[in-house]
């Protein structure tokens, strides 16, 4: 195979213009103006975009309302780690000639108009899991951590992700975007809040937000010619292994444990060259899980890896430095922030939260019920 | 019966007979004759050598618990009457994995044990259908 590292890069990043509880904006509204903020990021126009993905609506959707005829379209649709898997197909398509630069974006009203999408009966999950109340991403989560628990320990893990929820909160008191930049928590207050589904409490899930992103890829030739420093893409893996959970191979790995080792064999680089780490956090297990599946430590050691708030600010391992799912936004699928805040950490844009001298980072998205990931590994030039 | 809210499934093709024989309460699998394995959910086409040599086997109905959690916050209005109650995954002795409820337990983390030996029950939501739940032997 072809090695396309550092062959494209980013140069725009962008949310959309207000994000958590935004009553009054459409999600394509919010796709638009992420569009809009990250192609200005990037010193380009929308006539300058030739390749166009998304996930949750159709590319159909989002050219017509953005007014552009796309010579390269990639809806792949997989869950929240969809438009990390994005920056894959883009690279692909601009390195074969299909576009040269590519347009990811996203926009979704979680929090103030979520869709209550109509089950079609006749397919295999509402069969199967939804006539028992299997539905949606707290349940199907909150049975692979209990898995976990039993497995390595449920104090142990009890604690692990008291640890993440507290850490993440950490970093959203430094983040103005965040939801909860004005609510501190304590270990007792994660300990106190009510269960969702047990084993979570309700400080194990994610925020619910209304929120929009983009990111805006193209050859590394060209993004010299950029307004601002490119973030080089080293290298990017995609996977997935079952649909619903009860068909997830092993509750306590997901599939990171191959797209973490490939992209990073991608970039030629290993787990100790990260100088930040970006996992999707949709819940405080989906952390604990996805850093041993990536590597970083072996199954079963994520929460001695985790312990004494190492990922806070001021800690030895930055993680989730926007204040993640759990504490930033999260309108549903959030994988695309974990891009945005790995670029602007990367060029040094975050102000308080700014990790020193970062330069080298890893972002992973999760998708579906720990069903997919995509991993990508960006650096400075 | 009062009228039953929660989402149901709708017997396809593949599944007809799995939700035939569950309304006589019988639990049925496909069975792989190529890789001898038994497989959830029920399709014609073997998930593990994709084989098209596979048939319906008639389960034991006995299992184990391979994890469960106890819903305390509705994830549909349905179920808003329910919580708490308990999601689980079961090991079926045939080797299939399957989503499901256990029933006939107290929701509460001290009653249930990962690995604890469940046997199939049938709750007749509606005239139709009947869900396989699970419950402890």
């Amino acid at each position: 195979m072809t090695n396309l590292s550092k062959t494209a890069a980013i140069v725009g990043v962008a949310e959309s213009d207000e994000i958590g509880d935004v009553p009054n904006k459409s999600a394509l509204q919010h796709h638009a103006e992420a569009a809009y903020n990250a192609l200005e990021d990037a010193g380009l126009s929308m006539k300058d975009v030739d390749g166009l993905l998304t996930a949750g609506f159709s590319t159909l959707t989002t050219a017509e309302y953005f007014g552009i005829q796309p010579s390269f379209t990639d809806g792949t649709s997989i869950g929240g780690s969809s438009f990390v898997v994005h920056i894959a197909h883009a690279i692909a398509a601009i390195n074969a000639g299909y576009c040269e630069v590519a347009l990811i974006t996203h926009g979704e009203t979680g929090r103030n108009n979520r869709s209550d999408r109509p089950m079609d009966p006749r397919r295999v999950a509402p069969q199967f899991e939804a006539p028992y109340g299997i539905l949606h991403a707290p349940v199907n989560y909150s049975m692979a951590a209990n898995r976990y628990m039993h497995q390595y320990g449920e104090e142990r893990t009890r604690q692990a992700l008291a640890e993440i929820a507290v850490s993440t909160r950490k970093w959203a008191r430094m983040n103005p975007k965040a939801m909860m930049k004005d609510k501190p928590m304590s270990f007792n207050d994660y300990h106190q809040s009510r269960w969702v589904s047990w084993p979570f409490h309700l400080f194990d899930c994610c925020v619910v937000t209304d929120a929009g992103a983009a990111v805006v890829i193209t050859s590394a030739e060209r993004a010299k010619d950029m307004k601002k420093e490119p973030v080089s893409i080293l290298g990017v893996a995609e996977g997935h292994d079952h649909d619903m959970i009860s068909q997830m191979p092993d509750l306590t790995r997901s599939i990171a444990r191959e797209t973490g080792p490939k992209a990073l064999k991608m970039a030629g680089l290993t787990h100790d060259d990260m100088d930040l780490t970006m996992i999707y956090d949709s819940f405080t297990y989906t952390v604990l899980v996805t850093l041993e599946s990536l590597g970083y430590c072996a199954a079963g050691e994520g929460p001695d890896f985790v312990a004494d708030q190492r990922t806070a600010p001021g800690g030895d391992f930055p993680l989730n430095t926007n204040g993640g799912g759990l504490s930033y936004t999260h309108p549903g699928m959030y994988g695309i922030f974990t891009i945005v805040e790995a670029v602007r950490q990367l060029r040094g844009e975050t102000g308080d939260r700014q990790v020193d001298n970062c330069k080298t980072a890893l972002a992973n998205g999760t998708g579906g019920s720990l069903s997919s990931t995509g991993t990508v590994i960006l650096s400075t030039n | 019966m009062t009228q039953y809210n929660k989402p149901l499934p709708k017997a396809q093709p593949e599944t007809d007979y799995y939700w035939e024989k569950a309304k006589e309460h019988e639990l049925w699998l496909r069975h792989c004759n190529d890789c001898d394995s038994t497989y959830f959910y029920p399709r014609d086409i073997c998930p593990h050598c994709f084989s098209r040599n596979s048939s319906w086997i008639q389960a034991s109905g006995k299992g184990t618990v391979h994890t469960f959690a106890i819903v305390h916050k509705a994830p549909h209005p349905s179920f808003r009457d329910d919580v708490p109650y308990i999601v689980a995954i079961i090991d079926l002795d045939e080797g299939a994995r399957m989503a499901t409820n256990l029933v006939e337990v107290e929701p509460d983390p001290e009653k249930i044990s990962i690995g604890m030996n469940v046997q199939v029950t049938f709750d007749d939501v509606t005239d139709e259908i009947s869900l396989p739940k699970f419950k402890p032997v």
